[in-house]
């Protein structure tokens, strides 16, 4: 049976949400721990409001960072292990394009739940509600930029028995730019300044990344399943 | 040229023109390191700004700029190991990390031992210093991936991948923390414009430079050297060569 | 002489820097010239105990 590149894709994609959203628990646990992170700040700094108005940004820019690098590893590894990827690797499609689909699945499972928290979030760290557009456009832009440069990481290490620890010391540099973009235009909105260039920075790195990272990706796998 | 390009791709070949080539770097990169110390201790004048703390130019800034370099290198032989399927670049790429952390580690060192005489703190998150340290996290990776992979063509291609991500990374990185630091220059801080420098003081400089250049290529071809012939242990042409020699 | 050391106040700076740029430097030149006769030494051993076929010492 011939199928053709986007029904390919699509299929994929599809496949990937359904099997995400019977195990619920691989959806709720990065979200949990997203929330349970950001409010030990209170606890551990000050419950003042000035001192966690400023942290707020870098709080939960941190914890949505934390939280997307916890959940990175189910894009390949139940994949890898019942021998599913290696079918993939086997398609007649650009490997690169299936390889989006899954990583857009991902990102739709964890990085868009995320988005939809962080408001609260923002509300109990008494973030000013000028910056709430920043927080959930700076979310919308970077999440996804997480999950493709992450997906790299994963593909590299899923063939070792315990990647968990490597695979965050190999992506977290990278995710250095989006930290510093996104929650600098937070703090920058809550002075009610424009942030306009942060977010142009954050499109140009997503588009960057979702040209490149698919070819990363693809040879990484080919690479971890020889 | 060709030709001789092609032999050093087998590591027979690159192993006994790396054993010649090792004593003739060896001794210039003794001599030119010589030369450097002299002149960048006892030659050059005093800095009318800093004092005598600048001296420490003289490792810092050609240890940050082989930090730099050495990543390119790496990520080069890398990509050569990747596309072509070479052997010998792999070994290069490989042994050249451990070198280049460690440059970037004598950077990092240095800029902090320079900056508490200058700054009055042991670190402040200067834009170089910060994009360094990331640079030493990117090489630790890289190095922590190596290790965990235990097929050895695996774990070169898997490096090379990475190293590549990181080329494509570096500079969005630089800016970014340039940018990030430009924003939250405290007012305390004391930054030096950099006048154009004195040749008395920029001949050293360079001599370190190549020196600096000269002790990677020494370094880097004795590492390769031996890990040929750790791959190669078992095959004919080391039996030979450690039977004949003995 | 004394003046050359002293640096001008800068010395444990200054020689800090130097000593461990020195140490670091020696480091990676030791290691691997170590690690190089340790392997030399031990399949020179190896060999010895069972001579490799098809060469005529």
């Amino acid at each position: 049976m011939k199928t053709s590149l986007l029904s390919a894709f699509f299929t994929i994609l599809k496949r990937d949400l359904t099997l995400a959203l019977r195990t619920r628990s691989e959806i709720t646990n990065p979200l949990l721990f997203f929330i349970i992170v950001t409010s030990l700040f209170p606890l551990a700094v000050s419950p003042e409001e000035k001192v966690l108005q400023t942290l707020a940004p870098g709080v939960i820019w941190v914890a949505a960072l934390l939280a997307t690098m916890l959940s990175l590893d189910s894009i390949f590894r139940s994949d890898f292990e019942d021998g599913a990827l290696e079918q993939l690797l086997l398609s007649p499609h650009p490997i690169s394009l299936l390889v989006l689909g899954k990583v857009i699945a991902h990102w739709l499972v964890t990085g868009v739940p995320l988005i939809i928290l962080a408001p609260l979030l923002g509300i109990l760290l008494y973030l000013p509600s000028d910056a709430m557009p920043a927080l959930l456009a700076t979310l919308a832009l970077g999440t996804p930029v997480l999950s493709l440069v992450g997906a790299i990481g994963v593909a590299l290490t899923v063939g070792l028995r315990r990647g968990g620890v490597l695979l965050s010391l190999l992506v977290l540099p990278l995710y250095i730019p989006v930290l510093i973009f996104a929650s600098n235009a937070i703090a920058t909105a809550a002075a009610d300044l424009s942030i306009r260039g942060q977010l142009f920075f954050l499109a140009a790195l997503l588009a960057l990344a979702l040209t490149l990272a698919p070819f990363a990706i693809a040879a990484a796998l080919r690479i971890s399943l020889r | 040229m060709w030709s001789f390009l092609h032999k050093l791709a087998s590591p027979k070949h690159f192993y006994h023109f790396a054993g010649r080539l090792i004593p003739w770097l060896g001794w210039s990169t003794l001599l030119l390191m010589l030369a450097g110390l002299y002149t960048g201790l006892v030659v050059a004048p005093t800095d009318y700004q800093q004092g005598e703390s600048y001296r420490i130019i003289y490792i810092h800034v050609p240890a940050a700029w082989m930090s730099m370099f050495v990543y390119m290198v790496m990520a080069g032989a890398g990509a050569i190991g990747l596309i072509w399927k070479i052997k010998m670049a792999d070994i290069v790429a490989s042994s050249a990390a451990p070198l280049g952390a460690a440059f970037t580690f004598l950077a990092l060192v240095t800029g902090s031992l320079w900056g508490k005489p200058m700054w009055g703190t042991w670190w402040i998150w200067d834009a170089r210093l910060t994009s360094e340290l990331i640079l030493l996290f990117l090489y630790l990776g890289f190095i922590a991936l190596q290790s965990a992979i235990e097929d050895k063509r695996t774990a070169a291609n898997a490096c090379a991948v990475l190293a590549l991500v990181g080329v494509v990374n570096i500079p969005i990185i630089h800016y970014s923390v340039e940018w990030w630091n430009t924003l939250h220059q405290g007012p305390t801080v004391t930054r030096f414009d950099k006048p154009a420098m004195d040749t008395s003081m920029l001949i050293p400089l360079m001599i370190m430079f190549f020196a600096f250049k000269l002790y990677f290529g020494l370094t880097v071809l004795m590492r390769a050297r031996g890990e040929i012939l750790e791959r190669e242990r078992n095959s004919t042409w080391v039996k030979q060569m450690v039977t004949e020699s003995s | 002489m004394n003046e050359f050391f002293h640096m001008g106040g800068y010395a444990f700076y200054v020689w800090t820097s130097y000593g461990l740029a020195l140490i670091i430097l020696l480091w990676n030149v030791i290691l691997p010239r170590q690690r190089q006769k340790q392997l030399l030494a031990r399949l020179k051993r190896k060999f010895r105990q069972s001579p490799p076929q098809g060469n005529n010492q």
